[in-house]
Parts: structure tokens; C-alpha cells; sequence
């Protein structure tokens, strides 16, 4: 099906593009890969006047080196890059490994991690991996830029902090203690993951401080916290145990519901599930246990 | 919005030649493809991305023709599946599918030609769980996977051989 017509800007900078979105207000919208925002105008579930095609413009390109060892992404890098890109895999392993997971090898190509944020889909994978790492959002608008943290940022389904005259320009991602590690593990019957859970471990005591955000299932990344806490400095067994007591109740407290993907008793029971191999996972040890 | 039709002229590769189309920005890749250029191997189906029945290659990498603006290809390289049997002689892909029977009613097969293309690509020597993670957005509505996966590991293995 057609889109309904719309003109189409292409910028070349930044100040251009932000410019447009300031004239046209809430007429006007970003626009990359178009995974989300195509499907969305066919289905006229979306509809606007004015297109500001962002690919073009080459400040928002590229994956840089952070001197604190994380990596910089720019809005505009797609999930195939990220799956590829040298640094990524190195200092972000296991968000490699994610983003050579999502949906389907033309959602990857096509699909930038900018729009999946932007689009704040919950059934998406990056949100919950990103969250653990703490990651933050710089945002350029026609008042300025800001920086936000990627939990504020995302503020519930389809919905996150940026205004309409605002761009999201690069993704931070800081970087971690030594022998930090990380794991993410989803499961769908669908192309989206229903459920996916991030495991971020920073190592404390005699094991781990853990970060970990279960998405899919709920609006936007939410703390396992009762886990967090209780697994806290403990070895590894220990830690397992303390995940397999809390995690449940961690659980039976996101927000979720009966959709597609599955009713939300079931979505409840995967995050345990996933939990458990995630953190596994972040563990290295083997994950069917 | 202005009030006349905007248009954009565009220019890319098809299948190895050089053309010129004149588009609306709304314009979808695939309609471009099979109403102005007549090639009809590229098929609408799910209309939302998913079944990857609509695949055609833009810079020898799967894109899903009927979520694509045509204007997006401006200066690109576009692969459909007439573009790859040469002078009468089959892909060595299509070769594998019909040596293989991959085929049932047909619909998703250019798509999935276009894909294994592009695994084969970028991995000459897949194994089989890696090429089902690559095929995993290109649905065959009769289920023949079996016979598809067949042609590809074919492939792959043919290219295992030392030389």
C-alpha cells in the first residue's frame, strides 16, 4: 500500500534538519531506515505532511572510541554495522551479538539504532541491553543540546523524552570496570522478542554487582531489583541462588498484558527464564542448566 | 505540504544498466520495479516487512521492496532476481534450487534466491544453522524448507571443496 503523500527534505547538517523539525513542529518526521516509520504511514496508523530524511547528514555517522573506553554511536548506525564493527565487538561483545540477532537481515541492513530508540517499540531488543550499560542519549534541538540517560529518555510505550524539534544525534555508551561482563538473551515466536533480558556484571566483592533490565514484556526496561539486591557481591553460585528466589517477584511485578506475543503469565514466566540464562551467560558458564 | 505533487529524479543501476525514473517521494521501490520496469519477480505479500517475498538486493544486500521509498536509491546498485541468470545460463543459486526441487508454489523464491545470494556473498561456507539465522525473514507459506536449506547447503559445500 502507498504511504499518503508527503513532501521530503534532505538536509545535510545538523542545524538544516533541526531547522525543519522546527518549522514544521508535529508535521513533520525523522526519518532513516524507515523499518518502522514506513509500515506505520502504509498502515495510516501515522501520518505526516513532511519527511526529514537524516541519511545525508554526516555528523550523525559513525562509531567512535570513548577515552573511558566505551563507545560512541552515532544515530544513524544500522544494526548490521554494529553487528560488524570492530570496536563495537570488542568493547561491547555482547551487544554485537544482539544486533546481529534482530528481526531479519533487512531489518538489520536498513534499521539504525537512533530509530529504534526514537520509536520506543517495546518489543525491540536494544532498549534492555543499553539500559544496563547505563547507556545516555545526546539530543540536539532547536533550544540547544542536552543529555539525557537512556531510563529517562525512554518514558513508556512509543513514547520517549524528545521533543519535536529535537534529534537524536549519538548513543553513549561509557565504558565499563575491567572484567565486567555482559549477556542479553529473548525469546519470540515473532520476529520481535516478546521478552529479552540484559544481565550487565560489574565486578564487586567476590563476584558481582549486577544490572538488570528485563524489556519486550513491558513499556519501557525495567530493573530486576529485588535480584539486583539480593545477588549483590555474592560468588556466582550464591548469586544464582539469590536470582532464582527474587526473581519470580520481580517478575510478577512488570506492567505486562495479553498481546500476540503471548499472555502476560507466560511473558512473566520468560523473563525468570531469561533471566536465569542471561546471567548465566554473563557468568560464562552454560546456560540450560 | 505544498499543493503540487513534488517529484524527485532519480538515477541508479538496475541489474546492471544505467537508468532514470522521475518518482513521487511516497513512491515504493517495488511498485517502481514491477509497474515502470516490468519485472514482476519481486512479490508483494505480507506488505509489512516480514515474509521477505519482496526482496531484491540494493548494494548486494537484501531490502525489502515494499517498505523502501524508490527515491532511496538514488546512486545504488539494485539486484532483482531477472538480474542473475547471464546469456541463458542460470545463478548457480537458481541452478541449486531447481537441482534441489527448493521450489513449491513458487511465491517466496525470487526473495529467497536474492537472500542466499546475499549469504553466500558475505559467508561462501555457511553452515546450516548459520544460514537459517540469515533466512529467517524470507517465509515459504508451503513450508519447504527442507529442500531450500538442501540448495544452499549444496552450495556451500561445493565451495568447501579444496580448489
Amino acid at each position: 500500500m502507498l504511504p499518503p503523500r508527503f513532501d521530503l527534505h534532505r538536509p545535510r547538517s545538523l542545524d538544516e534538519a533541526v531547522a525543519l523539525l522546527a518549522r514544521h513542529g508535529e508535521e513533520a518526521s525523522p526519518y532513516a531506515g524507515g523499518t518502522e516509520l514506513l509500515i506505520a504511514l502504509k498502515a495510516r496508523v501515522a501520518r505526516f505532511a513532511h519527511l526529514v530524511d537524516l541519511k545525508g547528514i554526516a555528523e550523525l555517522r559513525g562509531v567512535r572510541a570513548r577515552e573511558d573506553g566505551g563507545v560512541d554511536i552515532g544515530a544513524l548506525a544500522t544494526h548490521h554495522q554494529l553487528a560488524r564493527d570492530p570496536l563495537v565487538r570488542e568493547r561491547l561483545p555482547g551487544y554485537a551479538e544482539l544486533s546481529g540477532n534482530i528481526a531479519n537481515v533487512r531489518v538489520r541492513v536498513a534499521g539504525t539504532l537512533g530509530g529504534n530508540l526514537c520509536f520506543a517499540e517495546p518489543h525491540a531488543d536494544p532498549p534492555a541491553m543499553l539500559c544496563a550499560y547505563g547507556a545516555r542519549v545526546q539530543l540536539r534541538g532547536a533550544q540547544g543540546a542536552r543529555v539525557l540517560a537512556l531510563e529517562e529518555f525512554l518514558q513508556g510505550e512509543l513514547t520517549t523524552a524528545r521533543a519535536d524539534d529535537e534529534l537524536l544525534v549519538r548513543i553513549e555508551v561509557p565504558g565499563l570496570p575491567r572484567g565486567a561482563r555482559a549477556c542479553y538473551r529473548a525469546f519470540g515466536h515473532l520476529e520481535r522478542p516478546a521478552v529479552g533480558v540484559a544481565a550487565l556484571a560489574l565486578p564487586e566483592g567476590k563476584g558481582y554487582r549486577w544490572r538488570l533490565r528485563a524489556g519486550g514484556l513491558c513499556g519501557r526496561p525495567t530493573a530486576l531489583a529485588a535480584a539486583e539486591r539480593t545477588m549483590a557481591g555474592l560468588e556466582p553460585a550464591a548469586a544464582l541462588e539469590a536470582l532464582a528466589r527474587t526473581v519470580e517477584a520481580d517478575a510478577g511485578a512488570l506492567e505486562a498484558h495479553d498481546d500476540l506475543q503471548g499472555s502476560a503469565d507466560y511473558k512473566r514466566y520468560l523473563v525468570t527464564v531469561l533471566a536465569r540464562r542471561a546471567v548465566r551467560g554473563a557468568l560464562g558458564l552454560g546456560e540450560k542448566a | 505540504m505544498s499543493d503540487e505533487i513534488p517529484v524527485l529524479d532519480i538515477a541508479f543501476r538496475l541489474n546492471g544498466e544505467a537508468v532514470a525514473a522521475r518518482v513521487e517521494p511516497r513512491e515504493l521501490l517495488i511498485d517502481v520495479l514491477r509497474e515502470r520496469y516490468g519485472l514482476r519477480g519481486a512479490k508483494r505479500s505480507c506488505d509489512i516487512g516480514v515474509c521477505g517475498a519482496c526482496t531484491v538486493l540494493v548494494d548486494g544486500l537484501p531490502a525489502t521492496s515494499c517498505s523502501m521509498l524508490a527515491c532511496d536509491v538514488d546512486g545504488r546498485e539494485v539486484t532483482t532476481i531477472e538480474g542473475l541468470a547471464h546469456d541463458g545460463r542460470l545463478d548457480p543459486v537458481q541452478q541449486a534450487f531447481v537441482a534441489h526441487g527448493a521450489m513449491q508454489c513458487g511465491y517466496c523464491t525470487p526473495g529467497m534466491v536474492l537472500a542466499v545470494k546475499a549469504l553466500l556473498a558475505d559467508n561462501p561456507r555457511p553452515t546450516e544453522e548459520e544460514a537459517r539465522h540469515y533466512l529467517r525473514g524470507n517465509l515459504c507459506r508451503c513450508t519447504g524448507y527442507v529442500k531450500i536449506i538442501e540448495a544452499v547447503m549444496s552450495l556451500a559445500h561445493t565451495r568447501r571443496e579444496p580448489a
